[in-house]
């Protein structure tokens, strides 16, 4: 099983209960498809960055599904045939993710040592505060 | 070190995501890579920056990929 992260862009068109509809029937697609979706975040209506469809706006929505690749052909297939989804990418996470855990690790596990390098030695002691954990 | 420089103005050299311990860059977090975006929309260089090569690339892949979803723009003037 593998961990994606999947964003796509709704048209603003659409109605929220549309989008719940849509975002219900994505969910039965990955059911089927032995996966499961682990989170919805619905970030609701932003402003686009640039036009997309002549559209200023539009709805996000992050899934964090687990799956192998052929659950996420799917949804992705889903995607394209669906005309009010303007944007959609889905990302692997596991890997990175398991990278990021095993480059903490190894630092915990030096972190006792003494941090030597003379040009960090005033400002290593206060620790900006860690904003995000990833 | 300091000497005399034709910029006065001296960016510091230490990259942000190692200070600050980041792994992995999400590219949905705009507030983060607005820092690395100019007025003209470009991925900052890293000589102007400081972020270390490591960084640099992830940054710039989630640079890009932000702008696929329309989360950064591609040219901003």
């Amino acid at each position: 099983m593998r961990n994606y992260e999947v964003v796509f862009v709704a048209a603003p068109t659409m109605t929220g209960d549309e989008l719940d509809g849509f975002i219900g029937h994505i969910q039965s697609v990955v059911e089927s498809k032995n996966g499961k979706i682990v989170k919805i975040e619905n970030w609701g209506k932003k402003s686009l960055a640039y036009k997309i469809k002549r559209f200023r706006e539009g709805y996000y929505v992050v899934l964090t599904i687990e799956g192998d690749g052929g659950t996420i052909a799917e949804v992705e297939r889903r995607f394209r045939v669906t005309d009010t989804i303007m944007r959609f990418i889905s990302v692997r996470i596991d890997e990175d993710l398991k990278r990021s855990e095993k480059i903490k690790a190894a630092r915990r596990k030096k972190a006792p040592k003494q941090e030597f390098t003379p040009s960090s030695a005033q400002n290593s002691e206060p620790a900006p505060a860690a904003e995000s954990d990833r | 070190m300091p000497g005399p420089r034709r910029f006065s103005v001296r960016r510091k050299r230490v990259c942000k995501f190692c200070a600050e311990k980041i792994t992995y860059i999400d590219f949905k977090d705009a507030k983060l890579l607005g820092h690395f975006i100019p007025e003209r929309g470009k991925i900052l260089p890293r000589r102007i920056s400081g972020v270390c090569s490591t960084h640099q690339r992830l940054l710039a892949e989630a640079i890009k990929r932000a702008r696929h979803m329309a989360i950064l723009p591609f040219v901003a003037d």
